[in-house]
């Protein structure tokens, strides 16, 4: 066996040890397994993303099978492609950072074994997904982190706000896993398979698939089946799909209501799983499906349309927000909006870079938080913080290192060794603010809408950024003086994997624009993002575009140029929205830039002079503060429209359904009616226990009966 | 050599073994010392008990052993019949027949594999009758066998009826205390539970019986087999698919017939709940792929929107109502009629996964459904309360337990990784493929199962323990977590590698897919 393949089993080793472990030797043995597991694996994973991402060595290690019923068959494997290289590294690295962080920061709490556990049980579902080959395995893992995030957010299971955390983010979640699933079912419906490979090469080509039970096949990218009753474009129905999923582990809106109550879990928890890798794993999927989006212009409208919105909507919250990890929270969830319009666009390998990027700076962000939370005695206000850059001068430089790679400081138009000069935010956000743009431009369903949402978001992030820097780390201090006086010291093994994740949150923008979205992609990618570009003549001379359920055929064109695999070869009249930036108006260039000006000077305007405490620009007893305040009453109306509703009806149907409506006309009905026999069963006490096997041998009797007369009959 | 193994009577010996423990039982009891006024001194009667229980759990156990020895002379790659018995029995081609296919030899394994669970279940929590209890469990075993077993039509009526009996009495004589109003009457709640459960599958049975006795007029025999095959014109299809439907569908149970089972499973002794769960309810869908499916298929793909309709109610309808309850079994019992839901479904969808799934969601539910019933029966022995708002906080004295209960919980929710997802993505897949409605409609089951279970969990594990009867309460003890480890081996090993169970069903899955889709096309459906 490839031996490879322990990059996704050494974890497992680690979770399936440490609790007993734990037990034998103690917690620090079981967390120095898991740890050093996890270090090995993440070795692995590097050694993979040369091999498999620069050396372009792509392969599948089939393990067994896991389900063959029919020709529904998934396997265990391990596909290695430039995109699971790429999860791979981001999710081992940000791993092994967040456990040696945890030795550290569970000291004070104890149960380490089973956090340890935990976290490693995790780490193996999110490397299952990411290497998965088929959408079954997919969805195996994409279960399995969930039901991780659940068992980490009520980690502290004494507090009832932890439980009802973890349920929540479960059952939403569901929500959406039950359009996955559909989704799965559908895909196997449309092309009797649900291996990776087979369906998108079949979109690929536009092969001609025969739906189950359909008459006569059709070409794939023009194939339309029935699905609840109406006819739709079959790539269209799965896309959407597909993405009602992704909306619920991205927590995209709608179904972003879990996120932030997942921060009851521990700090790593939520660096880990809340913000570095399990939420991305929507952006993920999508990506992992860009052929079927590509194919799929609704659904990527739909795509784009959501992760604008939730761009824009987090970050109106997070202004509000005086939880310092919900704060993050918020941004978390914004930042996931972004990648998503990015890929809605075209832009995956913007996308993609995105989200490798902003693993370094929100896990830097978050265990920074964490740090500060258990240097002010377990203190999250930040309402009741300031000065802290006194107390934790490191912490406070390294905050402000993540604070300026999730603004996007930088140079606009400055270009070193090939690559825009700034820290890691700047370069990728930059990118997707430029990709949709230049998918505006072309005419790409809501591309310039993206645009300028994903450009009010990059206000907003930087003042709710510096924000946050401001009333946590300046000014004079608001805390107790006993936490002043003696701020937790926090230990080395928590401030150690800070230094990696800021030098990456710095460079790593600088460092992979060659690879994710620039000169190199196409060879980087090496066809794990689809590139319609090449399949440009080919899908032109089959009039692929022309069919009402498509968008326009110039919104294909554009779909094929504006993402980041097109590479030069196509000519002038293209916008490369992803290569640098050349190809869009000046202007469009400096937005970001200027909108991450604009919101900073504003956070300094407010917080730096005076009080920071003081009233704001909006005023603490009117709409729109409260509207932001409760995070657009989200919570309170899906609580009166689904919640209540659900168990009310649930208590309903019992009551009246069961117990009055059937039971009622049913047995006790009967029973009532035939009360006096009833009741003279009853007085010959337990005979009606040996009243059915009377009924029992009446039966047999007129049984037998029945079968005498005819044999009789029949001699 | 293996020729003359597989000749011998093995199912009946399978079957019959467990009867045979009884007469023992019956036979010790017998030849009891009694004093003067014919009554057995408490030494004596301690003496019968124990010798009840290990007569008990030794012929469960042997008859788990013999069943693994027949499934190795069983040839899974065949489609038909294997070691077939038959002889003559009532006369007039009534036969004794016995023998096994993919359908039906997995269903036996499981009762053997189950039993030898719910004696040790019941090892300390019955202290009255344990001998007639024992009895009752080894009789019902003989006809929970012989159903999966009989291959021809009275013979099976005769152990699917039969068993009734003895769960009947398990209910009514080992049930849990309490009154219940009933027809203007106050009687013990368990007899109420009984009584109901009668009041169902005696109308069930009925029409079955006339059913069987019409098709016996019409086809001059009652080999399953053959009947298999036999025509009956479409209309006739029509009334006996409906006869039988009745009483399976109680069974099963389907909406609207369910609502005996949340009082029978809250009555019953735990290794009642669970021989109820595993088994009994497996019997439905059993009867549906047996009889309904390929003996009447017109009536079948004619009544299968009916099917839909009933099994998506009951999914969505009774996984509302398992939000809502207050006593854990209740819970428990509302999430079985819900996965229920999932066979009907499937099965009735006439393809390969559907019907796969329906047979892979039975055997699952029979593994992940008994031991939940199981570990409400461990706290149950301890408290001696069912109700959900009597626990908190279980973790903090029982981390093993903990640990138990989610699994199973988890493999209720249907979690990949668990033998509870595979049943049920199967079983949507196939309805996806005849109606996507259906599936759409299924899929809020998975929502809903994980409100209700994680709920449940979460008030009975989580929590702070502020209730002061818990502060004692013991952690699962060995044979506690053998029975409930032995379960979660099975659930996890089918989670992740179902085909050893898929690869029995296919072969006699295919055989009636061919046969249901050459009649139903043969009429131009």
């Amino acid at each position: 066996m490839d031996f490879s393949a322990l990059v996704v089993f050494l974890p497992l080793f680690g979770a399936m040890l440490a609790m007993p472990v734990g037990r034998a030797m103690g917690y620090r043995a079981a967390e120095l397994l898991t740890t050093g597991l996890l270090l090995f694996a993440a070795i692995i994973a590097w050694f993979l993303f040369f091999d498999v991402a620069l050396g372009g060595n792509a392969r599948t290690i089939q393990l067994f099978t896991w389900i063959g019923s029919g020709n529904f068959q998934a396997d265990w494997a391990i596909r290695l492609d430039t995109l699971s290289a790429v999860m791979l590294v981001v999710v081992n690295s940000v791993s092994f950072l967040v456990h040696t962080y945890s030795m550290g920061y569970m000291k004070d709490y104890g149960e380490q074994s089973r956090f340890f556990a935990y976290l490693s049980l995790f780490t193996f579902a999110m490397l299952t997904l990411v290497t998965a080959d088929n959408f079954l395995q997919l969805f195996f893992g994409w279960e399995g982190v969930g039901l991780a995030s659940y068992l980490l957010i009520g980690f502290w299971f004494k507090k009832k706000s932890a439980n009802d955390a973890a349920i929540k983010a479960f059952v939403v979640n569901r929500v959406g896993d039950f359009g996955f699933a559909l989704g799965i079912m559908c895909i196997f419906f449309v092309f009797g398979t649900i291996q990776f490979d087979e369906v998108f090469q079949a979109v690929a080509t536009n092969a001609v698939v025969t739906p189950w039970n359909a008459v006569a096949g059709a070409p794939i990218q023009t194939l339309n089946i029935t699905f609840i009753g109406a006819e739709y474009h079959a790539l269209t129905v799965i896309g959407v799909l597909l993405f009602i999923g992704a909306m619920g582990k991205s927590a995209q809106f709608f179904l972003h209501t879990w996120l932030p109550d997942a921060m009851e879990g521990p700090t790593p928890v939520s660096a880990l799983i809340h913000a570095a890798t399990m939420v991305t794993a929507g952006v993920f999927l999508v990506c992992r499906c860009s052929v079927i989006y590509e194919y799929a212009p609704n659904a990527a409208a739909m795509v784009t349309l959501v992760g604008a919105i939730t761009a824009f909507f987090a970050a109106t919250v997070g202004l509000l927000q005086d939880d310092i990890k919900k704060i993050v929270a918020y941004s978390t969830c914004s930042q996931l909006g972004y990648m998503f319009f990015a890929a809605g666009v075209g832009a995956y390998g913007a996308a993609m870079f995105h989200l490798f990027t902003h693993a370094f700076f929100k896990a830097l962000l978050f265990l920074g938080s964490g740090a500060v939370i258990i240097g002010m005695h377990h203190e999250q206000d930040i309402k009741k913080m300031g000065g802290v850059k006194e107390l934790m001068p490191f912490t406070h430089i390294l905050m402000v290192v993540g604070t300026i790679a999730i603004t996007g400081v930088g140079i606009p138009g400055l270009y070193l060794f090939g690559a825009p000069f700034g820290t890691a935010g700047f370069v990728s956000k930059d990118m997707i603010i430029e990709g949709a743009f230049a998918a505006g431009e072309a005419g790409r369903a809501f591309g310039y809408f993206a645009f300028i949402m994903g450009l009010l978001a990059a206000v907003m992030t930087a003042f709710y950024s510096w924000r946050l820097i401001f009333l946590t780390f300046w000014g004079p201090s608001r805390a107790p003086e006993a936490v002043r006086k003696h701020p937790h010291a926090v230990p080395d093994t928590m401030m150690a994997p800070l230094i990696p994740l800021a030098i990456g949150a710095l460079v790593a923008g600088m460092a992979f624009y060659g690879n994710f979205v620039g000169d190199k992609s196409e060879q980087f990618w090496n066809g794990a993002l689809y590139s319609a570009a090449e399949q440009h003549d080919a899908a032109a001379a089959d009039d692929h575009g022309v069919v009402d359920d498509h968008g326009p055929v110039s919104a294909h064109a554009v779909a094929d140029d504006s993402h980041g695999t097109a590479d030069d070869s196509h000519g002038a009249e293209e916008s490369h929205g992803d290569e640098g930036g050349h190809h869009v108006p000046i202007w469009v260039l400096w937005a970001p830039f200027i909108a991450m000006l604009t919101g900073t000077f504003t956070a300094a305007w407010h917080y730096l002079r005076g009080d920071p405490l003081r009233p704001g620009l909006l005023r603490a007893d009117g709409m729109i503060y409260a509207f932001l305040k409760n995070k657009w009453y989200f919570d309170e109306i899906y609580d009166y429209l689904l919640v209540k509703p659900a168990i009310a009806f649930g208590r309903f149907l019992w009551k009246e359904g069961d117990g009055k409506t059937i039971d009622g006309v049913g047995p006790d009905g009967i029973a009532s009616a035939v009360a006096a026999g009833a009741r003279r069963i009853v007085k010959v006490q337990s005979g009606y226990l040996y009243h059915y096997a009377f009924a029992m041998l009446v039966g047999i009797a007129v049984l037998l009966t029945f079968i005498l007369i005819r044999a009789g009959g029949g001699q | 050599m293996t020729e003359s193994f597989a000749g011998q009577p093995w199912l009946s010996l399978i079957t019959f073994a467990p009867l045979f423990g009884a007469l023992c039982i019956i036979a010790r009891r017998m030849m009891s010392r009694t004093d003067e006024n014919g009554n057995v001194a408490a030494a004596e009667q301690a003496q019968i008990d124990n010798t009840a229980r290990w007569v008990a759990l030794g012929i469960t156990t042997l008859t788990l052993l013999v069943s693994l020895g027949v499934y190795v002379l069983y040839d899974p790659a065949l489609s038909g019949y294997q070691l077939v018995e038959e002889v003559e029995w009532l006369g007039g081609g009534i036969n004794y027949k016995m023998g096994v296919d993919g359908i039906s030899i997995l269903f036996v394994l499981l009762t053997t594999f189950i039993m030898p669970i719910c004696i040790l279940a019941s090892w300390d929590s019955i202290k009255n009758r344990v001998a007639d209890y024992m009895i009752a469990f080894l009789v019902l075993e003989t006809l929970m066998i012989g159903v999966f077993c009989a291959l021809d039509l009275f013979l099976f009526y005769f152990f699917f009826e039969g068993s009734l009996i003895p769960m009947f009495l398990i209910i009514g004589v080992w049930g849990s205390k309490g009154t219940k109003e009933f027809g203007g009457i106050s009687m013990p709640s368990r007899v109420y539970a009984a009584l109901k459960f009668f009041l169902y599958t005696l109308l069930g049975s009925l029409l079955l019986l006339v059913a069987m006795a019409w098709m016996y007029a019409q086809a001059g025999t009652t080999d399953i087999p053959t009947l298999q095959n036999f025509e009956f014109s479409a209309g006739a299809q029509k009334w006996l698919w409906l006869a039988f439907f009745a009483s399976f569908a109680v069974k099963m149970p389907m909406w609207p017939v369910h609502t005996w089972l949340p009082d029978a499973h809250v009555q019953a002794p735990t290794a009642g709940s669970v021989v109820l769960a595993a088994i009994l309810l497996k019997m439905g869908g059993y009867g549906f792929l047996r009889f309904s499916l390929p003996m009447f298929p017109i009536a079948s793909l004619d009544f299968a929107p009916l099917v839909y309709a009933l099994s998506i109610v009951a999914i969505i309808y009774t996984s509302l109502v398992a939000l809502a309850q207050e006593d854990m079994k209740k819970l428990i019992a509302y999430s079985s009629v819900a996965h229920m839901g999932f066979v009907t479904m499937g099965i009735f969808t006439g393809t390969k996964q559907g019907i796969e799934g329906g047979l892979f969601q039975m055997l699952s539910h029979g593994f992940i459904s008994g031991a939940l019933f199981l570990c409400v029966g461990v706290v149950y022995d301890r408290m001696h309360t069912r109700e959900i708002a009597a626990y908190g906080g279980l973790v903090h004295r029982m981390p093993l337990y903990a640990f138990l209960f989610l699994f199973f919980t988890l493999g209720n929710v249907g979690l990949p990784g668990t033998s509870g997802f595979v049943g049920e993505i199967l079983a949507m897949t196939g309805a996806f493929k005849v109606n996507s409605w259906i599936a759409f409609f299924a899929a809020f089951g998975v929502i809903l199962s994980a409100a209700y279970a994680l709920r449940l969990y979460r008030q009975v594990v989580y929590g702070e323990m502020t209730k002061d009867a818990l502060m004692e309460i013991p952690d699962v003890d060995r044979r506690e977590l053998a029975m409930l480890g032995v379960l979660m081996a099975f659930a996890l090993f089918l989670g992740f590698n179902p085909g050893p169970a898929l690869s029995v069903f296919s072969p006699a899955v295919d055989v009636v897919i061919e046969n249901y889709n050459a009649a139903i096309a043969g009429v131009g459906h």
